[in-house]
C-alpha cells in the first residue's frame, strides 16, 4: 500500500468507507425500498366505448401506482369506471392506450401467448363468484392449474392446500349451487390463489354479499395480503372496504382519478375528499358568530385531550358538533368538528397552536 | 298377397321383420347422429365464437375472415334446416352416391340424415353454448386459457345439460325422417310400416311399428333428461340420482 498514490488510496479506502452504510441504514434502506416497489402501473390509460351512436369515455388518462405487498382499493360509484379500470389492469379489457405493466412484465406490449402466462401471475376475483356449476369446489380451483399444465396428483393437494386456507377445506367435493354467497366468494379467492399470483385483483367482490359475509371476506383478504405477501388492487363502491383493509385508496369520478395516495396521508391533507368520506360529519350547520373547524388527528395525536387544552389555555366554551373515529391501517384516526366563538381571524391564536402540534384544522364556516 | 294373422308363421314373420327393422333404423340413426356430434359440435362452437365479440371473432388477426365464416355458416345452416327433408333426399342422391356408392340401403340412408341433422344440432350447441355467463369465459381468461382451453374446460362443459336436451331432440327427429328415408331408399322400420302395414294392409305391423318407435323414442328422452340433470348440478347429486331411475321406469311402463 506504501507505494500506492492519492489516487490508489482513494479507491481503495475512502470510496468503500463512503459507500458502507451502517447495518441499520442499510435495513432502513431495504425496509423503504421494498415499500415503494411498483407492482402494478397503469400509466395514461384511456377506454372508450362505442356502441351504437353513443360514445362513453370510460377511462380518461387514468394513472396509478400500487406498491408491492399493500391492498390499494379504487373507490367510485357505479358508472365511474372503476370496472373498466380493473379489467384494464389483466387486459382483460384492452386500453385504446396508455401502458399497463404488472410486476415487470409491460401487458399491453405482450404478444397474446405472452400475455396469457404473464395474467397466471395476476389472480382475478368477481363480484359474481364466476364458478363452473360443473365442476366441484375443488375442480374450480383447479381449473388454474389445469390451465398451467400442472399434473394431477400435484393439482389435487395444492387446490386441497388452498382451501384449507380459505377455510373450505370440508366443502372440497360440493358443486357451487350448494354454496352460501360467501362460500362461492372463498372459491373463487382460493382458484384465483390457486396459481401463486403475485397480485390479486378484486373486482366488486364483496358487493353481492350481506354486510357480515362482506366483513369475514374481507378479514380473508386482508390475511391472505399479510401472509402470503400478495399485493392487492380492489375496486368497490363501498367507503368500508376501503376504511376496513386499504392501505392506499384512489377515487375515481367520470373515468378519471380525482385523488390518490397512500391513507395515512390523506388523512393529514387539507380537503382531501376521501379524508370527508371516511369520517362523514355531514353537512356543515350554519351558526352564526362561531366558527366550524373541522380537526383531524392521526398518529399521536390522537390520544391527547386536545379540546379540553383548548378550553383550559384560551378559555373557550368550545362545542362539540359531530365526531367520527376509525382505525385505519391499525392506527386511531379521527375528526371532530367544533364550533369556536366568535370569527375566524378572532380564533387565529387557537387554531394556529392545534396546527403546531401536527393537527390538520379546515375552518369549514364561520 | 295379404297378411292372415291366423297363419302360425305370421307371428313369427312379424317379429323377425320388426328385429330387422329396429336394427336397421338404430344403425342408421346411430351413426348419423355420431356425424352429426362430430360435425355439428364444432360448427355450433364456431358459429357462437365467430360472432362479433366472440371467442373467434377474429381467427388468424383477421376480423374480417371471422365475419365472413360466421355469415357463410349461418347462411348453410339456414339452408340445410329449410329444405324440406324430402326435397333434400332426393337432390342429396349424387353425393349419396359419390360417398357410399349407392343410394338404397340404410348405409346410404345415413347420408341425407347426417346432413339434415347437423345445422339442427349446431343451431341447439349455438344456443346452449351463448347461455354460458360470459364471466365464466372472462375467469377463465383471467387464469391465462388459451381459446381452446376456454372451449373444452368452460363452454362445452358448461353447456353439457342443454346440448344433451338439444341432443334428444334431434335424435327424436333424425328417428322421424329415418322412417321417410326407409320409403325411398329402403330398410329401417318406416320401410316395414310402409311394405307390411301400408302396402299389404296389416294393421298390426303399422301398430307394431308405431309402439316400437315410441319406445325407443322415450327410452332416448329418459336416458337424456337423467344425463343432463346428471350435468346440470342445479340440484344435489344424491337427488339426481334418486330420481333417474325412476324416470327411465315410468318411460318404459308409458310405451
Amino acid at each position: 500500500m506504501a507505494s500506492g498514490g492519492p489516487a490508489t488510496y482513494f479507491v481503495t479506502v475512502i470510496w468503500p468507507a463512503a459507500l458502507r452504510l451502517t447495518h441499520s441504514e442499510s435495513l432502513r434502506y431495504k425496509a423503504a425500498r421494498t415499500l415503494r416497489t411498483t407492482v402494478i402501473s397503469v400509466q395514461h390509460v384511456s377506454k372508450t366505448f362505442r356502441s351504437g351512436g353513443t360514445v362513453t369515455a370510460a377511462l380518461q388518462d387514468v394513472s396509478l401506482e400500487v406498491a408491492e405487498g399493500e391492498i390499494f382499493g379504487v373507490i367510485g360509484q357505479s358508472g365511474a369506471g372503476k370496472s373498466t379500470l380493473i379489467r384494464a389492469v389483466n387486459l382483460l379489457e384492452r386500453p385504446d392506450s396508455g401502458t399497463v405493466t404488472v410486476d415487470g412484465d409491460q401487458l399491453t406490449a405482450l404478444s397474446p401467448a405472452d400475455l396469457r402466462r404473464a395474467r397466471r401471475k395476476i389472480g382475478m376475483v368477481f363480484q359474481h363468484f364466476n364458478l363452473l356449476a360443473g365442476r366441484t369446489v375443488r375442480g374450480n380451483v383447479e381449473l388454474g392449474l389445469e390451465i398451467i399444465g400442472v399434473d394431477g396428483d400435484a393439482r389435487r393437494r395444492r387446490a386441497l392446500e388452498i382451501l384449507d386456507l380459505v377455510g373450505l377445506a370440508d366443502k372440497a367435493g360440493a358443486y357451487p349451487a350448494e354454496l352460501s354467497g360467501g362460500q362461492k366468494q372463498r372459491v373463487g379467492i382460493a382458484r384465483a390463489l390457486a396459481g401463486s399470483p403475485k397480485v390479486l385483483l378484486s373486482d366488486e367482490a364483496t358487493s353481492a354479499l350481506d354486510p357480515e359475509t362482506t366483513r369475514s371476506i374481507l378479514d380473508l383478504v386482508k390475511t391472505i395480503n399479510t401472509d402470503l405477501g400478495l399485493t392487492v388492487l380492489l375496486i368497490t363502491h363501498e367507503m368500508d372496504v376501503v376504511k376496513r383493509i386499504c392501505d392506499s385508496a384512489a377515487l375515481i369520478e367520470g373515468g378519471r382519478i380525482v385523488e390518490q395516495g397512500r391513507i395515512v396521508s390523506l388523512i393529514s391533507t387539507a380537503g382531501s375528499r376521501l379524508a370527508h368520506e371516511l369520517f362523514p360529519l355531514g353537512a356543515v350547520p350554519s351558526l352564526p358568530g362561531d366558527t366550524v373547524i373541522d380537526i383531524t388527528f392521526s398518529g399521536g395525536s390522537a390520544d391527547r385531550p386536545v379540546i379540553a387544552q383548548l378550553a383550559r389555555t384560551y378559555g373557550l366554551d368550545v362545542s362539540i358538533l359531530g365526531a367520527a373515529i376509525e382505525t385505519i391501517g391499525g392506527n386511531q384516526a379521527g375528526r371532530t368538528r367544533l364550533a369556536l366563538p366568535g370569527s375566524a381571524a378572532g380564533n387565529a391564536a387557537p387554531i394556529s397552536d392545534l396546527r403546531s402540534q401536527g393537527m390538520l384544522v379546515e375552518i369549514v364556516g364561520e | 298377397m295379404l297378411l292372415d294373422p291366423s297363419l302360425p308363421q305370421f307371428w313369427s314373420d312379424l317379429v323377425q321383420v320388426l328385429l330387422i327393422g329396429t336394427g336397421q333404423t338404430l344403425y342408421m340413426v346411430g351413426i348419423s347422429l355420431l356425424i352429426t356430434i362430430i360435425v355439428g359440435l364444432p360448427l355450433g362452437i364456431v358459429l357462437v365464437g365467430t360472432e362479433p365479440g366472440g371467442l373467434f371473432e377474429s381467427p388468424f388477426g383477421s376480423r374480417r375472415l371471422g365475419r365472413v365464416v360466421n355469415r357463410v355458416l349461418d347462411f348453410v345452416v339456414n339452408l340445410g334446416r329449410s329444405v324440406p327433408f324430402i326435397i333434400l333426399m332426393v337432390a342429396l342422391i349424387p353425393f349419396t352416391r359419390l360417398v357410399v356408392g349407392t343410394f338404397i340401403g340404410p348405409t346410404a340412408a345415413i347420408v341425407p340424415l347426417a346432413v339434415v341433422a347437423i345445422p339442427f344440432f349446431a343451431r341447439m350447441v349455438e344456443i346452449a353454448i351463448k347461455e354460458v355467463d360470459t364471466g365464466l369465459i372472462e375467469a377463465a381468461e383471467s387464469l391465462g386459457a388459451t381459446r381452446w382451453q376456454i372451449v373444452s374446460k368452460v363452454l362445452v362443459p358448461e353447456a353439457l345439460s342443454p346440448m344433451i336436451l338439444g341432443l334428444s331432440t334431434t335424435v327424436t327427429s333424425i328417428i322421424n325422417f329415418s322412417a321417410m328415408v326407409g320409403t325411398v331408399a329402403g330398410g329401417g322400420l318406416g320401410d316395414v310400416a310402409v311394405r307390411y302395414g301400408y302396402q299389404r294392409y296389416s294393421t298390426i305391423h303399422m301398430v307394431a311399428v308405431i309402439i316400437v318407435i315410441f319406445v325407443i323414442v322415450m327410452v332416448l328422452q329418459g336416458l337424456a333428461t337423467m344425463l343432463a340433470k346428471r350435468f346440470a348440478h342445479r340440484s344435489r347429486p344424491t337427488r339426481a340420482e334418486k330420481t333417474a331411475p325412476a324416470l327411465r321406469a315410468s318411460a318404459v311402463t308409458g310405451a
